[in-house]
């Protein structure tokens, strides 16, 4: 569980995926947790959660990765992705990566002040309602590490309240899209399997975009499909809640 | 190029066979969700519970065996320990040979098919018929079972209907009826021949003594009902504290398993026939079978033992249910599988450590497990042990130079924005990763350092 709020002074983790493909989505957040009033640092030298090589079980090469984010994101202030994934790595997986290590404490205290995104705009600012408007009937894919967790009920919770958005469910919700990081290269066969089966629920139905809370899941769904000539249109969550704000009244808007 | 093993398998199953195991597993994943979620409110705390339960008993293992032995023998049944699989062959053997038993009759049991227990038995020259319809058509077909609760999840009822007409049952036919109906028949004369019965147990209570099967084919009380001797095999971490408890277990084992409130045979056996009782056996011996146990007891991926061996995380999960169970190469497949082969192998460790790497560790395995166990936490912590001992997995692309990238801030923005070549890069310079990537996907464009140039310019705009 959180720590409770100080101020709304936070840091952003903008991931290694938004620092190499996917800049729109980082600068959303930012844009978001100003408009929510809150003060936003982006540590130059961030560079990814250590999961890649935590996740493949090479954790020697995956401390040092993971020790220079305790560093980077050292202090009090909450710190904020808008991954689940990477934020799962924060709460939970550098606990099992420094088990027994100097950096134990360390980690705790990162894991008690990481949070994902949409959790933290719910659940760390109280917003339950987002202004705005945003014509659009979109699937939302839950990322894996939503299981147990409360960031895909608060990401959907807050796409629900958005004047225009429609959310159409499909079948086999529950299962992974297949991307799990490296499994995808691995495992090409059973990752393109489970990925085709994902899309064809997803995409069952005409959807004006798919949805997620990671661009993990995104970018080896919308890489299948664009390879298999199915391309459809991905948004992160916070990029709707973004280009919802350009159509709110004037008082709701930063 | 070597290519994971699990992979490989599961692109050269048969369409038929994929369906099977797709369709079955799907199924049963859908009845465990009614099943629960149209009896409890908040299961996820059930689950809780029974995780604690069992965490507690392994926790003090020691204690509750020592109890359930002591109350075992005081009700009259024979305790055996067996350290190892060929331990608990040569003492079942010993038990059937000193009877002089020609023909046992057994009902379900994993261990049994983890120490290989009817081949050896055969071996010895006592035949052992399975009676379980499912491990039934296993032996006559002279296969291993692919899933924990329905061994022939991967058959559809063709294969099963050609089988039964080749061992003589009768023409073919494949009416689910007939088959069942035939293999009724056989194992009807078997039970009546029978000089002894082997079945498992669920649960083994420890103030009790009682031993708890669950069943659905009635085929275990056939067993014990007709013969005299009654030999339990049952792992170590079988034990529960108290019979309460039960009422945990059972409602969360049936559900789990097979989407039913109760199995339709829920059996506890406190010991032989006693006095005044003119059925059952008047012999009983309990084999507590260790096999690794104790080592997986001591190490940081203890949590598997609480496994109830319900069968929900097969179900699923999707890798399993691409692969099949028989990708797995060993008597436990899917996730709990994947934790429980490597760890039971002992020295041959290295020859499952792939298992582990099977999964996308996205966690649907924790989510429907009756028991808590954190299986995505025990696979990474397996995949971590097999890098430890230098075990190699194939396609894995190498950590060193990221990390290396990685920890250091100014080679970490370099790399942001050398990696536009990512875009134009033929495919035969590539890196073997990105070449697997670009097999079945296309590649995001590079945007390398974007989002770093915006906050900059924004910077400068505001500050200026």
């Amino acid at each position: 569980m959180n720590a409770p709020l100080p101020s709304r002074r936070v840091q952003l983790m903008a991931t290694c995926l938004c620092d190499a493909f996917y800049d729109d989505v980082a600068a959303a957040s930012v844009e978001v947790l100003e408009h929510l009033g809150c003060t936003v640092t982006v540590p130059e030298d961030q560079t990814c959660c250590g999961q890649p090589a935590f996740n493949t079980g090479d954790w020697p090469a995956a401390r040092p990765v993971a020790r220079h984010t305790l560093r980077v994101f050292s202090g009090d202030e909450p710190v904020v992705v808008p991954s689940g994934s990477c934020a799962k790595m924060l709460s939970h997986g550098a606990a099992l990566l420094f088990e027994g290590e100097e950096d134990a404490a360390t980690a705790a205290s990162l894991a008690r002040r990481a949070w994902e995104l949409s959790d933290f705009i719910v659940h760390g600012l109280g917003v339950r309602a987002w202004p705005g408007r945003f014509d659009a009937k979109i699937a939302f894919h839950r990322s894996c590490h939503s299981r147990g967790a409360r960031y895909a009920d608060a990401a959907l919770a807050l796409l629900r309240s958005i004047h225009g958005v429609v959310v159409e469910e499909f079948g086999e919700a529950e299962q992974c899209c297949g991307f799990g990081g490296t499994f995808a290269v691995a495992f090409p066969h059973i990752s393109r399997e489970m990925g085709s089966l994902k899309l064809d629920h997803v995409l069952a139905h005409s959807h004006d975009a798919v949805v997620s809370t990671d661009m993990g899941c995104l970018m080896h769904l919308s890489g299948l499909a664009r390879k298999a000539g199915r391309p459809f249109h991905a948004l992160h969550v916070v990029q709707i809640l973004r280009d919802a704000l350009s159509q709110a009244p004037p008082s709701t808007r930063s | 190029m070597s290519r994971e093993p699990i992979d490989q398998f599961a692109a050269g199953q048969t369409e038929e066979r994929r369906a099977s195991v797709r369709l079955g597993s799907k199924a049963g994943h859908e009845k465990r969700t009614l099943a629960i979620f149209g009896d409890y409110a908040r299961p996820d705390r059930l689950r809780a519970i029974a995780g604690q339960i069992k965490q507690h008993t392994l926790d003090h293992l020691d204690v509750y065996l020592e109890r359930a032995a002591a109350r075992l023998e005081a009700n009259g049944a024979k305790v055996h320990f067996a350290a190892d699989a060929d331990s608990a062959r040569r003492t079942i053997a010993g038990i059937l040979q000193r009877r002089q038993a020609k023909r046992a009759v057994k009902a379900k049991t994993m261990v049994s098919e983890e120490i290989e227990l009817a081949r050896h038995l055969e071996q010895c020259g006592i035949e052992c018929v399975e009676t379980d319809l499912g491990e039934f058509v296993v032996q006559v077909s002279d296969d291993v079972p692919s899933h924990i609760v329905k061994p022939i999840l991967h058959k559809n009822r063709r294969e099963i209907a050609e089988t039964f007409e080749r061992i003589g049952l009768g023409p073919y036919d494949d009416t689910p009826e007939v088959i069942t109906r035939r293999a009724r028949v056989f194992l009807r004369r078997k039970y009546l021949e029978a000089d002894a019965a082997i079945t498992g147990a669920n649960f083994v209570s420890a103030d009790s003594g009682r031993i708890v099967l669950v069943t659905n084919e009635g085929n275990s009380r056939f067993c014990i009902a007709a013969t005299r001797c009654h030999v339990v095999i049952v792992g170590i971490e079988k034990v529960i504290p108290t019979e309460r408890d039960l009422g945990v277990f059972l409602n969360l084992l049936a559900r789990s398993a097979t989407g039913q409130q109760l199995s339709v045979y829920t059996e506890f056996i406190s010991g032989p026939r006693g006095p005044g009782q003119p059925d059952g056996p008047d012999e009983m011996h309990v084999v507590f079978l260790d096999n690794g146990r104790t080592d997986v007891l001591a190490g940081d991926c203890r949590e598997i033992l609480r496994c109830i061996r319900c069968g929900a995380c097969l179900n699923v999960c999707p890798v399993y249910r691409q692969a099949s169970g028989h990708a797995y190469r060993s008597v436990y497949p899917g996730p709990v599988g994947a934790v429980l082969s490597p760890l039971l192998a002992g020295d041959r460790f290295s020859e499952f450590s792939d298992l582990p790497r099977a999964s996308s560790l996205c966690g649907a395995c924790h989510e429907v497990c009756p028991v808590d166990i954190p299986i995505e936490d025990l696979l990474v912590r397996l995949r971590n042990r097999a890098k430890q001992t230098g075990v190699k997995s194939p396609g894995t692309p190498s950590m060193a130079a990221w990390s290396l990238i990685a920890s250091e801030p100014p080679a970490w923005r370099a790399a942001l924005a050398a990696g536009r070549v990512v875009d134009v890069l033929p495919s035969w310079l590539a890196p073997a990763a990105l070449r697997a990537w670009r097999e079945n996907h296309e590649m995001p464009s590079w945007r390398g350092g974007a989002f770093r140039t915006w906050l900059a310019k924004r910077r400068t705009k505001r500050d200026g």
